[in-house]
């Protein structure tokens, strides 16, 4: 079996149509992760034991059950029950869904880890609590979100392969298309390979970028 | 609902082989964790450079086109795998790179102390990682692999679309077969919980009888 760059060139196109769609798909699914997790994380540390033993419950749910089965769940069970979602958007809900469990730690954690003095200093200069968010927490708890916010986000790209088996064409069922055509493997598998190595590790290198400039040293 | 209790033996069979994936890979995959992450620390440049490829590539690319590469492109190669083969491979070598930051991280963490202490009673490399090092490392490595050990098993589900018949291939069986959706899904989707959390309890099981031991408290451990 010999490498064909006839074959190589002839498949490059799709594939790399097929990144977009990948591309696309983790931006929105990133977007829904990063806010629902918001969401998740607050629930969670609401003062209101039983919502958010509930909502700690229905993550760790989500989080210890794998994706593929969730999309399959999306892409063949609400339709049944009536909704009725493109493959594309069950796959960015899924996708989401499944990240925002993961995000809500690392909201919840960056929260946590701002000083209880800070919060005590908010009140006794009398901050209402927008203030005491806008001007106090936030500063201090996000900037050391973003590095493992951004690893999440490498992470999602590398998981976005698993839409192909609710039938999105993205890089990787673009390639596996062309190959069930026209049985030919080793050239569209070699290069989706290193598509996403091409994408992936100056992405890891840009995050661990972000980590070195925004780690908090106490 | 009660049609989906004739599937009974074939979820059965399904769910032994999810976990028969998850244990086989994961002894797979903590070798691999040790074998790259003590690599990475070598003296060796060229051992160093090897182990950094292997981690980029496995860590570097999705665990489906790494499947499908060794199921569909290997033979092709001249390398035919079975089904189970190529997917305890792909499980076991895809979280074996995230396994060996993990040992590599932990190792460094150990006090530079003890490095010197090593050096001082002229231990060898050899005796310094087996008697120093490594011992004090393996309670920091603990929480982390256990929750690589839930990524495993979840990762267990992809090896369906290389045709192993575990819980989510059979779940797909039973849809084809009855066009019943909700209770397959749903089903496994509460067995795949139930597995993931025995792991759980397995790995802070271990986690405080470590610590038990040692009279240490770990951080990390989760609540429960």
């Amino acid at each position: 079996m010999n490498w064909s760059w006839t074959v190589a060139a002839d498949v490059l196109p799709l594939l790399l149509g097929g990144l977009v769609v990948t591309v696309e798909a983790t931006i929105m699914g990133a977007a829904v992760a990063y806010v629902l997790g918001l969401f998740l994380a607050i629930m969670k540390r609401s003062q209101n034991r039983p919502l958010a033993l509930t909502v700690y419950w229905m993550s760790e749910f989500i989080r210890r059950t794998p994706l593929l089965v969730q999309l399959y769940f999306l892409f063949y069970v609400l339709p049944d029950l009536g909704l009725f979602l493109s493959p594309l958007a069950a796959g960015v809900i899924g996708l989401g869904l499944h990240f925002s469990t993961y995000t809500s730690e690392v909201f919840r954690a960056g929260i946590d880890n701002v000083p209880k003095g800070q919060w005590e200093a908010s009140r006794s200069l009398n901050y209402n609590p927008w203030q005491t968010w806008r001007y106090v927490i936030l500063p201090q708890a996000i900037p050391p979100m973003i590095p493992p916010l951004a690893n999440y986000l490498i992470t999602m790209f590398k998981e976005t392969p698993l839409l192909a088996a609710i039938t999105v064409i993205e890089l990787f069922n673009a390639a596996n298309i062309y190959s069930n055509s026209y049985y030919k493997y080793l050239e569209p598998m070699t290069l989706v390979g290193l598509l996403f190595l091409l994408v992936s590790i100056p992405a890891a290198y840009l995050a661990m970028r972000l980590e070195r400039k925004y780690t908090v040293r106490r | 609902m009660g049609q989906i209790l004739e599937f009974t033996p074939l979820l059965i069979e399904g769910a032994w082989m999810t976990i028969k994936l998850t244990v086989v890979s994961a002894i797979l995959a903590l070798v691999i964790s040790f074998v790259v992450g003590l690599s990475r620390l070598s003296r060796s440049r060229s051992v160093r450079v090897l182990a950094t490829i292997y981690l980029e590539f496995f860590r570097g690319t999705s665990a489906l086109v790494q499947m499908f590469f060794m199921f569909y492109v290997l033979p092709l190669l001249g390398l035919t795998l079975s089904p189970f083969t190529a997917g305890v491979i792909a499980c076991g070598f895809n979280l074996g790179s995230y396994g060996s930051e993990v040992v590599r991280g932990a190792v460094q963490s150990v006090g530079k102390g003890q490095h010197e202490a090593s050096t001082a009673l002229n231990y060898t490399v050899y005796q310094r990682y087996r008697y120093v090092l490594i011992p004090q490392a393996v309670p920091m490595m603990i929480p982390p692999f256990g929750n690589l050990l839930i990524e495993l098993m979840k990762l267990t589900a992809v090896t369906s679309l290389i045709t192993i018949a575990d819980l989510t291939f059979v779940a797909q069986i039973i849809r084809a077969q009855t066009a019943m959706t909700l209770e397959p899904f749903l089903l496994i989707l509460v067995i795949y919980f139930l597995i993931a959390s025995v792991l759980v309890g397995f790995t802070d099981f271990i986690a405080r009888s470590i610590a038990r031991k040692r009279h240490i408290t770990l951080a990390g451990v989760r609540r429960s």
